[in-house]
């Protein structure tokens, strides 16, 4: 289906909320058309489109709340989707935490940069001439291509019984690709996402993994240990981002968190790590545009979570942030770690020995008392001396947790924007230098 | 649906926020509308034919057409409150063609015929323009068809059908349990699915299948403020191909006799709180354990996940051929390694099953997502691998004339690829009892209970932690350890399988999330085994200070 326009959508939930007796009512209104093409082998695998959409109504009769959806719009449907919803608020159990739905919000203007229209409608054929042009580098370098590109385009919209009206609309472009030796002993990586397709250079992307590929044929093993590693932000964020997804309030304040403390309270106001280390999150980032408003109509603003080391702010559902009297900061949406003027580059000559990370793989929790994380490298691992790049080696495990990591830290380079592999969220990263990084074993993974 | 989503629902990520709706999961709707029967099988067989009949005027040479309806149901309580009540369903259809000689796929949430030939034009149109950059058409096994066939998931009884205010009194005496035991914290969750699968293809199938799943689990944990320590203990139930039938506690299918009670085709999740609730502290209080190597003592809660990521995973057909190796890996199960007949996966007393019959697993259903017979085989043979997992454009690669019945998708609007079966470890033929196995070691960690999980692109490393600890000495269990991890080489774990108990001992684990593919999908499969002993196994100290 087309994506609705604001006017469009909010006469649809103007109509659907004309129709509740409720004591308070809730419209939230969802639709999107995604296409995408899989490849591996040098071919294409699989690949297909989808699009659908969902009208969600929430009723609530004081702290009981009821929720019933629809994807047909005609009169009728709207109607019956309603009264669905009332009748199942009579029917459930009250809940303690309930907050009433908020009041009228101001939200900043839809950064434009988030919604391109050309993005959210690219035809096949572009979609296939994009992915020909990587298969192109793969063929020409005796490489073997797997890769993944996808577009979406999509829109949101939420009106509520006490005034709140909220609409956005978002385009996304993904492509990642991975590149292989024939003889299986080489790999490498490239990963982006945009907002516009225009961005997305599919054939300089599947080049960088085609060096990476190359470069890291016949990998020597050198022992586990404590090494100086510098990080690509494409490994670097799947780390920061258990960081700065965890920066809840509530889990603190229970004592359950990396953010509590030995009897009582919380590490908000407390240096957590280097002082270089600041961590802000802006819906209006040109460079990485989101929505103004987050799921529940509550505003996204600029927030400084980390700033120079220091733990500034922390996330609050509405409901905690009421029982202790604080602002309901929702939790980080576009996220940018500041870092200096060096580029990778420049990172790799200034060190004497260590390693290069190209990206993190497979990161699961191991302690979250320390924030603990296990992981392992993937697809283009090198030995650095002297400032340059010696030769490839064996991928390594690590256990490594990112508070220890940024409290070791030995430079920052200029961030770019990176995907994460593991959450798919895009941040804008610096290369990151870091000293002892633990490496617990090898891996013969290529 | 993936393991970030069923967070958000259940209120773990976030902290008890309200669903709105989340499009890619479904849509919620009332208990009521998710207990009223499936679609009329008369009119899925109208709309599969609308989709058959324009993919083939477009020019499709093969098409399949899945029409699905997909119910979730979230019961979520957090200590003393009911946190979350959800209904979810997700309705439509995918349409996946051949068209010369490439696949293409198109989904739509709109059932009426024009939108239905509107998709199946749009996955032509994309498999035609996506064959310009083919190298080699597609080889599809051949197939008959079944004509008009079922399929149930042979439930006691349908977890829908339960009223919710039962669901919530069983989650809130289960915290109440927990909390009067030591727990600080809890939160717990009964999550129900129904998958209502049509599947229709030019093979001449229309296969209707109603298949049924149920995961009681909680999590629970216990703070000591002073020293801002915490640790949590999770449920020791598994996800199951049950009805609530499996929530029924029977006496016989309780095992006593060790340090906490495990479960086998029931589960009595009060009871289990109980343990948990003390365990919080016990675990705390337990002595930070000493690295090195170690025998270990691994029970099927804990073992089925060593299964599923070094085995399961790596005969993965799909994986072995480079199909996953921009995201989930490789393998290092390389086509000669299964050619020779002589890879030494592992020790003898190693024999891995496949199977998609299994009753209460997971992975358990009549049919694929193409329209394939579900059947069981092995994958290792004493030691030796001597089959993959794999699917109908895959089969001939190996020299199959017909494929295994593995392909799956996790909904309606996804399309659907190799993804696997129930992969069990099969019991040891001599008796032996888990108290036995443990008499013989001298040196060793008996662990229940999965937690952290990690392993390399091709399945080489990993890295596993668990619930509960037990040091072993002498053949006793004499205490509880804590910072345990183990981390090996998959080839010499399984080499270093020295016993599996008996056929008494066999317990049943799983997931609802494995991931694979992109768009990434999740599937639930389970994976079978009996308490094994492994030797000489490399533990890692996870103690560190911030």
């Amino acid at each position: 289906m087309a994506i609705l326009s604001e006017e469009e959508a909010r006469s649809l939930m103007k109509k659907a909320l004309s129709y509740s007796k409720a004591d308070e009512c809730e419209i939230n209104l969802n639709g999107s058309d995604s296409a995408n093409i899989r490849y591996a082998r040098n071919s294409v695998s699989t690949s297909g489109a989808i699009g659908q959409t969902s009208l969600v109504v929430s009723s609530a009769f004081g702290k009981k709340l009821g929720v019933a959806t629809i994807n047909e719009y005609d009169d009728a449907s709207l109607e019956k989707v309603v009264r669905r919803s009332e009748e199942l608020a009579q029917l459930a159990p009250e809940n303690p935490e309930f907050m009433p739905f908020l009041g009228p919000q101001t939200y900043a203007p839809q950064n434009p940069k988030m919604y391109d229209q050309k993005t959210a409608e690219m035809s096949p054929k572009l979609r296939t001439d994009m992915v020909a042009q990587s298969l192109q580098v793969a063929k020409d370098n005796k490489l073997t291509a797997a890769g993944f590109l996808q577009n979406t385009g999509s829109f949101a919209a939420m009106m509520n019984s006490h005034g709140l009206f909220a609409y956005n609309t978002a385009s996304d472009i993904n492509f990642s690709v991975t590149l292989r030796s024939e003889d299986g002993k080489g790999s490498g990586y490239a990963s982006r996402d945009y907002e516009d397709y225009t961005k997305m250079d599919t054939l300089n992307l599947t080049k960088v993994a085609a060096q990476k590929a190359t470069a890291s044929v016949t990998a020597k093993a050198i022992e586990p240990g404590k090494y100086t590693v510098i990080l690509e932000p494409s490994a670097g964020i799947v780390l920061l981002e258990q960081l700065y997804g965890g920066l809840d309030a509530r889990s603190a304040d229970e004592g359950r968190s990396f953010l509590s403390k030995p009897g009582g309270g919380t590490k908000l106001g407390d240096k957590l790590v280097d002082e270089r280390v600041t961590i802000y999150s802006d819906p209006q980032n040109p460079d990485l545009p989101s929505s103004s408003w987050n799921g529940d109509g509550r505003p996204q603003e600029r927030v400084n979570w980390i700033e120079k080391g220091v733990i500034k702010n922390l996330s609050y559902s509405r409901y905690w942030a009421q029982k202790k009297g604080v602002k309901a900061v929702p939790g980080p949406d576009a996220i940018t770690m500041m870092g200096g003027d060096q580029s990778l580059e420049d990172l790799i000559k200034g060190t004497e020995r260590g390693i290069l990370v190209t990206r993190l793989w497979y990161i699961r929790p191991v302690d979250p008392q320390t924030l603990l994380y296990t992981g392992l490298t993937r697809d283009g691992t090198f030995y650095i001396e002297n400032g340059q790049i010696k030769f490839p080696v064996k991928n390594f495990r690590f256990n490594e947790s990112p508070i220890i990591m940024l409290n070791n830290l030995e430079a920052l380079g200029r961030p770019e924007r990176a995907v994460s592999g593991e959450s798919f969220q895009s941040a804008m990263i610096p290369p990151m230098k870091i000293r002892d990084f633990t490496f617990s074993s090898l891996s013969d993974a290529v | 649906m993936n393991r970030k989503n069923f967070l958000y629902l259940t209120g773990m990520g976030i902290g008890g926020a309200m669903l709105k709706g989340i499009p890619v999961i479904g849509s919620p709707i009332s208990a009521e509308a998710a207990m009223q029967g499936g679609i009329d099988v008369a009119l899925k067989k109208r709309m599969a034919d609308v989709a058959l009949n324009a993919a083939r005027s477009k020019g499709a040479t093969y098409t399949d057409v899945r029409i699905g309806r997909y119910l979730r149901q979230f019961v979520v309580t957090r200590e003393e409150k009911v946190q979350n009540v959800v209904n979810t369903e997700s309705y439509g259809m995918g349409i996946r063609v051949l068209a010369n000689g490439c696949w293409g796929f198109a989904a739509t949430d709109k059932m009426d015929n024009d939108s239905i030939a509107k998709a199946a034009a749009a996955a032509v149109a994309i498999a035609k323009e996506n064959a310009r950059i083919q190298t080699e058409p597609v080889q599809l096994a051949p197939q008959k068809g079944y004509g008009e066939v079922n399929w149930k998931t042979p439930i006691e009884k349908n977890a829908f059908e339960v009223p919710i205010k039962d669901k919530v009194d069983l989650l809130l005496k289960v915290n109440d349990t927990a909390m009067k035991a030591g727990a600080n914290y809890i939160t717990s969750i009964i999550f129900s699915v129904n998958e209502q699968k049509y599947f229709a293809s030019t093979d001449g199938s229309y296969i209707d299948q109603d298949v049924h799943r149920i995961w009681p689990t909680f999590f629970a944990t216990h703070v000591d403020a002073k020293s801002g320590k915490f640790e949590t203990r999770n449920a020791l139930s598994s996800p199951r191909g049950m009805g609530y039938e499996y929530l029924i506690p029977k006496a016989a299918d309780k095992i006593t006799n060790m340090p906490t009670t495990l479960y086998r085709n029931s589960y009595d999740m009060i009871e289990d709180a109980g343990f948990a609730g003390k365990q919080g502290a016990e675990k705390m209080a337990a002595k930070s354990v000493e690295a090195g190597k170690y025998d270990l003592i691994l029970d099927p809660s804990n073992l089925w996940l060593t299964i599923h990521e070094s085995v399961g995973h790596p005969s993965e057909l799909d994986r072995v051929l480079g199909y996953e190796a921009n995201f989930a890996g490789t393998s290092f199960l390389t086509l000669d390694k299964w050619k020779s007949g002589k890879f030494n996966f592992g020790s003898k007393n190693v024999n891995i099953l496949a199977d998609k019959l299994q009753p209460g697993s997971l992975g358990a259903v009549g049919y694929d997502d193409e329209g394939v017979k579900c059947g069981q085989w092995d994958i290792i043979k004493d030691g030796i691998l001597v089959n993959y997992q794999t699917i109908r454009d895959q089969a001939h690669i190996i020299g199959l004339n017909a494929s295994q019945g593995c392909c799956y998708a996790d909904g309606w609007s996804d399309v659907q690829f190799q993804r696997m079966p129930n992969i069990s470890l099969q019991p040891g033929k001599a008796p032996l009892t888990p108290t036995e196995l443990i008499k013989n070691v001298e040196k060793g960690i008996y662990i229940v209970g999965d937690s952290s999980f990690s392993i390399d692109q091709q399945r080489y490393n990993f890295q596993f932690s668990g619930q509960l600890y037990y040091e072993v000495k002498n053949g006793k269990i004499v205490g509880m350890l804590n910072d345990v991890a183990y981390q090996s080489n998959t080839q010499e774990f399984w080499n270093s399988c020295v016993a599996v108990c008996d056929k008494s001992d066999y317990r049943l684990g799983g997931s609802f999330f494995d991931g694979k593919g992109q768009p990434e999908q999740v599937s639930a499969v389970s994976h079978g085994s009996s308490t094994a002993r492994f030797n000489g196994v490399n533990i890692i100290n996870t103690a560190r200070k911030i």
